[in-house]
């Protein structure tokens, strides 16, 4: 369980987390979810002591991270796979951390078989690594100490689509034993594959939090026809919010308001179905876009 | 606020609403890791890098070269235990300091300190396991000439075994300093070549000032690292000897590891 209460951090006139209040429960896998810039790293590094927060405070299984009996063994972090030592080997990285965690050279065998790196990668120095080869080195790194909670940023970042489901996989079991997983991506096609549950974060403010389903349900009705912009006008014409998306229009009515519209003008419909990822990618877009820097572009 | 009636007032994602999912605890003991652990991780790190690793190499390449060169080509009647040891140790006054320093910066130019101060929150435990780590390395790596030299003494030296006690502590004292005057350094900067680069040359700076301009020089017998450590190297300490010893550590040692741990503590680790 890691819960968050108020946590804020400044610097200077800069506010990266603004007062985000939030409880991961056991046995989920919850992304956290946010532009770049939105806070997600900070937020993660106050979590893990790291950095200080400016108020607030994080608890993991109830206690602050710095009061946590051998962390390692309770909580595996991965704040950033790029950051290891390019001139220790992979197993000489876990086997570090093994000595410092209280385990024992099996078990980083075991944990290179897990997140799927061969004994010959494992004596390969961490500068001829891949980026997803170090992802795979840092959540072994995780899950070295066999901990409670996992927290994860941008563990996806890298990976190919295989290796992606690979972590899901990973992960849902991990959260299937009981576990508790925080990863964050900036990436909503990402976390879609990999989390369960998710938290929007946008210029260090929640912007939305809930199931993916419920999110999804949210998103409103994905519609694509021969003629959009005329189906679009219709539906605008009988208040309905409509916006366009690269494939078509996300209309935030139910499927049947838009079937029946369509109907009655005689549109053809080639598509639609409500949430889908389209939905969630607007809202997505449409809840960041007030936070976000990009705000116009978006 | 949610409705949730659990101890917090923060609303909760995922999971099992209803609690069926048993909440986990922390496990009991005290805060961190036992300090026996992190001094050998620590004392691991500083050699299992291939720049360490080099170090080392380079360091025991050097002595070897410097006593096999002074044995055949050097002045023979010279070359007894202590002329050789000490020829031996010039290399590891040279490279010791820069190991200090790799392990004090590492955590920061290279960013494992996002691993390490995960693994051991309290940071000071670790800047003192990288101290002690660094003391052992250097009284291993000075064992080490201490056996070179020998050999070299029977193989080709004249054979005097007049290394007293002055002498060999003195060489230990002198090298803990170095070394420890590098992981101050690299605590102080926590970036290796500007820590690499501070520890070669300001000392020189300072002594070059300290021999040109006139009204430096007392102040140089007292705040000069490299002219306090030749009696103690020499083994031959004198009561003032030990007061400008314990000046100048304290200025070229002391002060930047207490301002270097003062800085690893409070940094934000990113």
């Amino acid at each position: 369980m890691i819960t968050v209460e108020n946590l804020t951090k400044r610097y200077g006139e800069f506010t990266a987390v603004d007062d985000i209040s939030f409880q991961v429960r056991p046995g989920s896998v919850v992304g956290f979810l946010g532009p770049n810039g939105a806070g997600k790293s900070t937020a993660m590094r106050m979590m893990t002591g790291l950095t200080p927060p400016t108020s607030g405070r994080a608890t993991i299984l109830g206690q602050t991270y710095r009061e946590l009996h051998n962390p390692g063994r309770q909580v595996g972090v991965m704040l950033d796979a790029s950051a290891q030592h390019p001139g220790r080997t992979g197993r000489e990285v876990l086997r570090v951390a093994a000595v410092s965690v209280g385990v024992g050279r099996a078990r980083v065998e075991e944990v290179l078989t897990l997140v799927g790196l061969t004994g010959e990668e494992a004596g390969l120095r961490v500068r001829n690594y891949s980026l997803g080869m170090r992802q795979r080195l840092g959540i072994a790194a995780a899950l070295l100490g066999e901990p409670q909670v996992l927290i994860l940023d941008e563990p996806a970042n890298g990976l190919d689509p295989q290796g992606i489901h690979w972590m899901r996989g990973l992960l849902r079991r991990f959260a299937d034993g009981g576990g508790t997983v925080l990863l964050s991506s900036h990436l909503l096609h990402e976390v879609q594959i990999v989390a369960d549950d998710l938290v929007m974060i946008g210029r260090g403010r929640i912007v939305a939090m809930g199931s993916k389903d419920e999110l999804l349900a949210r998103g409103g009705t994905t519609v694509q026809s021969t003629d959009d912009a005329r189906l679009a006008g219709l539906l605008e014409a009988a208040d309905v919010p409509v916006s366009r998306t690269g494939s078509g229009l996300v209309v935030d009515a139910e499927a049947r308001v838009v079937g029946e519209i369509a109907a009655r003008e005689s549109v053809v419909l080639l598509e639609l179905r409500s949430g889908g990822s389209e939905g969630l990618e607007e809202m997505f877009l449409g809840l960041t876009a007030a936070t976000s820097r990009e705000g116009d572009a978006a | 606020m949610s409705t949730d009636t659990s101890q917090s007032p923060a609303p909760a994602v995922g999971g099992d609403a209803d609690g069926a999912v048993s909440n986990p605890s922390a496990l009991p003991g005290r805060a961190g890791v036992p300090f026996v652990r992190t001094f050998q991780a620590e004392l691991r790190k500083m050699v299992d890098t291939r720049a360490g690793r080099w170090m080392i190499v380079v360091m025991a390449a050097v002595a070897v070269l410097i006593l096999a060169g002074f044995v055949i080509w050097g002045p023979a009647e010279d070359a007894s235990f202590a002329g050789l040891l000490e020829l031996a140790t010039l290399p590891l006054a040279m490279l010791l300091p820069i190991i200090g320093i790799m392990a004090a910066t590492a955590e920061w130019s290279q960013r494992t300190g996002l691993v390490t101060f995960v693994l051991e929150p309290r940071r000071g435990r670790v800047v003192l396991a990288k101290t002690l780590a660094a003391v052992v390395l250097a009284a291993v790596v000075l064992a080490a000439a201490v056996a070179a030299s020998a050999v070299a003494n029977l193989v080709g030296g004249n054979g005097e075994w007049d290394l007293t006690a002055a002498i060999g502590g003195g060489m230990l004292l002198a090298l803990l300093l170095y070394v420890l005057q590098g992981v101050a350094f690299g605590l102080l900067f926590l970036n290796t070549p500007v820590a690499i680069v501070s520890v070669l040359v300001l000392p020189s700076i300072w002594g070059i000032a300290t021999t040109a301009v006139s009204s430096l020089q007392e102040a140089g017998r007292w705040l000069n690292l490299d002219q306090v450590t030749q009696p103690l190297l020499a083994g031959d300490m004198a009561g003032r000897d030990w007061a400008q010893l314990v000046t100048a550590s304290a200025v070229w040692v002391l002060l930047p590891l207490a301002v270097g741990t003062y800085r690893v503590l409070g940094r934000e680790v990113k």
